[in-house]
């Protein structure tokens, strides 16, 4: 069963629903207890880094994934909840992300080459590095919408994605995952990420 | 690199898709969850779902709809029609819609942008512009193409973009219909003002007029069309093989 993690930011009826179409129980809930019992949790997010960051803290959703995550459970962040895995982000201003990865959240800003649109939108092409999640995706397209990216993160990379630089896609580390881009929204390709989430 | 997208639009009156199709193997063309899974399952990149209901009944209606449609699909859902305030934002995204277009509702209150921005992000939010040409100038129509509102269509699409809007499409009223042809010169004027993704929409009859905007028009993201796809005279798998073919980046 999985957890889909609350913490009032973005809407995750897709998410649920996409669950749903490959036969795995999925709930959505912002409370410790009930997400404690699920095998597995996703952390969802769309919006700023700060103001998701401060909720996961508020609610005290921070420390209970840190420690589910420590013990083992398998997460797969998606989105800014990927980027939340991280050390830090510098999305207006710095901003303490979970710390389960090395690495930080920065800008595409000024570091793509000219005439590339921000956001990254659309479909684009995964470069499978390493993993066990993304094992059979290799040169699959998917859906991304995102600003800012992860950077630092060689110990964890497991894939990335072309943009005039190339812009990390996938990270992996243990039982910790995330996708940047939207599984929930790639068509069959991501709905056989995850799948593969869960049999993790 | 990102592709180059192609996006089905269907018309919902009263919960049903308006425009005849003939689709083989579709047990009720009529109906908005099969014909976009349909699409979803036979290439499409994004699905636009516009309602054109009138009634508060049918947008009832079509609220329902949605909610089956978002829940059996899995690609980008982009969502139009009435949408006239922030609430109306706000229903649709319950429902499941992943972007929310705006069109006459955007003429009527101009701060609508800027405030579903705000609440939503950007890229939630997609400005949907009829322009038609008039004593020379592009010009703002509203109502369904109805009404000219005697803005320059140019200027009117950037201030929305400031505002907030992360995507735009523009559908030429005077190529619209007529199957010749995207309206390039319109389409270049606009992806030359904006930064963000401009959308095709109007005019094509064929998949050369997609081959011709794409090679013409780099700038322009994606190429929106309906009863070309719903009368199966463009089959879009087959659309985007031939694009590939000529070199234009797809996801196939």
């Amino acid at each position: 069963m999985v957890g889909i993690i609350d913490y009032g930011v973005g809407n995750l009826f897709s998410l649920r629903s996409s669950f749903g179409a490959i036969g795995e129980e999925a709930f959505v809930s912002g409370g410790p207890e009930q997400l404690a019992a699920a095998d597995r949790l996703v952390l969802p997010g769309v919006g700023a880094f700060g103001d998701a960051a401060n909720k996961l803290h508020q609610s005290g959703l921070d420390r209970f994934v840190r420690e589910q995550a420590a013990a083992g459970k398998p997460l797969l962040g998606i989105c800014l909840g990927m980027q939340l895995l991280f050390e830090k982000s510098f999305e207006y201003g710095e901003h303490e992300g979970l710390g389960l990865l090395k690495g930080r959240v920065i800008p595409m800003e000024g570091r793509l080459p000219a005439g590339l649109k921000i956001p990254h939108m659309g479909w684009n092409r995964l470069e499978v590095r390493s993993g066990r999640l993304l094992q059979a995706m290799d040169g699959k397209y998917v859906y991304f919408v995102h600003s800012y990216f992860a950077d630092g993160c060689d110990d964890s990379l497991a894939a990335v994605t072309e943009y005039g630089v190339p812009i990390t896609a996938a990270v992996e580390r243990g039982n910790v995952f995330g996708c940047q881009f939207h599984p929930e929204k790639s068509g069959s390709v991501g709905l056989s990420i995850l799948r593969a989430f869960c049999s993790m | 690199m990102i592709t180059k997208r192609i996006i089905p639009c269907l018309d919902v009156r009263d919960g049903r898709v308006v425009k005849g199709t003939n689709f083989q193997g579709l047990r009720d063309v009529s109906s908005p969850v099969e014909l976009g899974k349909f699409y979803s399952d036979n290439g499409a990149d994004e699905l636009v779902f516009y309602d054109i209901t009138a009634s508060a009944e049918g947008r009832r209606l079509f609220t329902d709809i949605l909610t089956q449609v978002a829940s059996t699909i899995f690609i980008p859902l982009t969502v139009g029609g009435g949408i006239n305030t922030v609430e109306d934002f706000d229903r649709v995204l319950k429902c499941g819609a992943d972007k929310v277009s705006v069109n006459s509702g955007a003429i009527r209150d101009p701060n609508l942008v800027r405030d579903a921005a705000r609440l939503y992000g950007d890229q939630c939010v997609v400005l949907s512009a009829d322009v038609k040409r008039v004593n020379g100038e592009f010009r703002v129509f509203a109502k369904g193409g109805r009404e000219d509102t005697g803005m320059e269509a140019i200027s009117w699409i950037k201030r929305c973009v400031a505002n907030g809007a992360g995507e735009v499409v523009l559908n030429s009223i005077d190529t619209d219909g007529v199957k010749q042809g995207f309206d390039l010169e319109m389409l270049e004027a606009v992806s030359n003002a904006v930064e963000v993704p401009v959308i095709a929409s109007g005019g094509a009859g064929c998949k050369g007029d997609f081959i011709t905007l794409f090679k013409t028009l780099p700038k322009v993201d994606a190429g929106l069309a309906a009863s070309i796809f719903h009368f199966g005279q463009v089959q879009i798998p087959d659309l985007k093989q031939t694009l590939r073919d000529n070199n234009i980046l797809v996801r196939l």
